[in-house]
């Protein structure tokens, strides 16, 4: 799942700006049961009491997170808020201190992510609805002075992707189908999965599988690397645009123990912002994000991440075609 | 807006340095501690010194030919200011994808990040010896490699070094991000907050500066063993 960087310190400053412009971030994928919500629910109204409200939204630093970031950013504004952004928090828990001190209004965070890494739940624990995920997380954050709105529809996980003729060659469909068969594969993958419960250190835990090497790399480099065949396996996140657009080449393999917990996302708010900023502030949160189906998350990515467009840009066009701004 | 950084302590720091800490999301295991310090700091130095060999190997025979031939000024210059100016994280991404992840590559694009200072510095200190001693040399029948190696050389010394003591510098601070590329440095502790948290991140920026303090000790011996007698009275 999602990660990075961030914290700048004295000599180490200038180092890290470029670690953060890079974006380390990791970030997960999905498993899906809705597609496609019920359409939006229309255009945002702008409402002029509003305009005395200034709201900050954050996200993390990579792709999808700037992207939500922009979508609940631009349609806060279109619902009249003051708006400020600040899409380039680096880690999760950067992103969680930084909404727990009021520095920002609020953010999207991954269910999953939430459970796992801030409240210390087992990743086979995670509820697997994204209900029941969601209800959990809110509870927790509740605990914090923080609240969380309803989850999206797409959600986002880490998975184990191959290149198709590796799969074909070796007949995986699973995770388990590597057993016997890893200590001869090198497996890919942001330098902190190394010791995630929810990346590799889960798929030796409770897999029990060894892999004949571990290699770090910039999550951006991923699909180079398999495709370069310098790595037999890479962790792969569901949400990736390239799953979609070069179907014919990645597969990724089922995770039939589920130690990859899917995160729907949900947007986190401190309990007073919420309430300071009135009953539009989630009402379009929840709104905007009804069409995020994970055909159309996907699609959203590969128009950044392939495409380059800006995530400010991308958020635009999604908000204007799903009907949300005019 | 940066957000301020989390809570993280010297103390908190050093306990990191030498016991390993628990971690919010490894199931339980811990992380750092003195072994894991000591893995990662042999790593990030020998892909110190890997490549500035490297990049030694390539600059400093062009720099001192160049320097002594008094010629390819727009090349020694030019070359080591453009390389300069190449962002280090593209070159690695752009390495990773040409010739792969891991040790060669990232060897080859820190080389690549420290071949201009030597190279400048080299064609700049041999260039700036005066003509005398080296016009002497040449009358007493010296020949143009002893009059380099003899003469020219060691007059150099304290220009050519500082050209090499800023490669270092460069090339172990850069170091850090080479768990991007699939080698694992003392970055992985600033890179992987999320693991390490708040305190390893300071261990690991406290580690590189205690590391490239170690290296410019070093190479500053090593240039004062370098420089003759009569020099070193000189520059004092």
């Amino acid at each position: 799942v999602r990660t990075t960087t961030r914290g700048a310190r004295a000599a180490v400053a200038v180092l890290l700006a470029a670690f953060l412009s890079l974006g380390v971030a990791a970030c997960g994928s999905s498993n899906d049961e809705s597609t496609s919500g019920e359409e939006g629910g229309g255009a945002i109204v702008s409402n002029p009491a509003n305009a005395k409200v200034s709201l900050t939204i954050g996200s993390k630093n990579f792709p999808e997170q700037e992207i939500l970031g922009e979508i609940y950013a631009q349609a806060l504004k279109a619902a009249g808020y003051k708006v400020k952004s600040a899409l380039n928090l680096g880690s999760e828990t950067v992103a969680h201190q930084a909404v727990k001190s009021g520095q920002i209004s609020g953010y999207p965070e991954y269910a999953s992510t939430a459970l796992t890494s801030f409240f210390g739940i087992e990743p086979e624990e995670v509820p697997a609805g994204a209900q029941p995920a969601y209800e959990k997380a809110k509870a927790e954050f509740e605990k914090e002075g923080l609240t969380a709105f309803e989850p999206t529809p797409f959600a986002s996980a880490n998975a184990v992707g191959t290149l198709k003729k590796t799969a074909e060659e070796r007949n995986l469909k699973t995770i388990s189908d590597l057993e016997g068969q890893s200590e001869e594969m090198s497996l890919d993958g942001s330098p902190e999965c190394r010791q995630r419960i929810d990346c590799l250190a889960g798929l030796e835990k409770f897999y029990g599988l060894k892999f004949k090497s571990f290699t770090p790399i910039d999550i951006g480099l991923r699909y180079t690397v398999l495709e370069k065949g310098q790595a037999d396996l890479s962790i792969l996140f569901t949400t990736d645009p390239q799953l979609s657009a070069e179907k014919d080449k990645f597969v990724i393999l089922e995770d039939d123990k589920h130690v990859f917990p899917a995160g729907n996302v949900i947007f986190v708010s401190k309990q007073s912002t919420a309430e300071k900023a009135g009953p539009d502030y989630e009402k379009t949160i929840v709104q905007v994000q009804k069409g995020l189906t994970l055909p159309v998350m996907q699609e959203l990515d590969a128009r950044v991440e392939l495409e380059k467009q800006s995530p400010a840009k991308a958020a635009a066009a999604y908000l204007k075609e799903a009907g949300y701004t005019g | 807006m940066i957000p301020s950084p989390l809570p993280a302590s010297i103390g908190g720091a050093i306990e990191f340095i030498f016991e390993p800490q628990s971690s919010s999301v490894t199931g339980g295991k811990k992380v750092g501690g003195f072994s894991q310090v000591v893995e990662l700091t042999i790593n990030q130095l020998e892909l110190t010194l890997l490549s500035l060999a490297l990049a030694m190997v390539i600059a400093l025979p062009l720099g001192l030919y160049l320097g002594h031939r008094g010629a390819g000024e727009l090349l020694a210059i030019g070359l080591g200011n453009a390389g300069r100016a190449i962002p280090e994280l593209a070159l690695i991404a752009f390495m990773a994808a040409a010739i792969g992840v891991g040790w060669r590559n990232v060897a080859i694009a820190l080389a690549i990040l420290g071949i201009p200072p030597i190279l400048t510095n080299a064609f700049v200190g041999i260039r700036q010896v005066e003509r005398a001693p080296v016009d002497a040399a040449r009358g007493m029948g010296m020949t143009e490699a002893e009059i380099l190696f003899k003469v020219e050389v060691p007059l150099a010394i304290p220009t050519l070094m500082a050209g090499i003591r800023g490669a270092t510098i460069a090339i172990v601070a850069t170091a850090t991000i080479a768990p991007l590329a699939g080698v694992l440095t003392l970055g992985d502790f600033i890179i992987n907050r999320n693991v390490y948290g708040a305190d390893g991140l300071l261990a690991g920026g406290i580690l590189v500066a205690l590391l490239a303090l170690a290296l410019e000790f070093s190479l500053a011996a090593v240039q004062r063993a370098l420089t003759s007698k009569g020099l070193q009275v000189s520059a004092a």
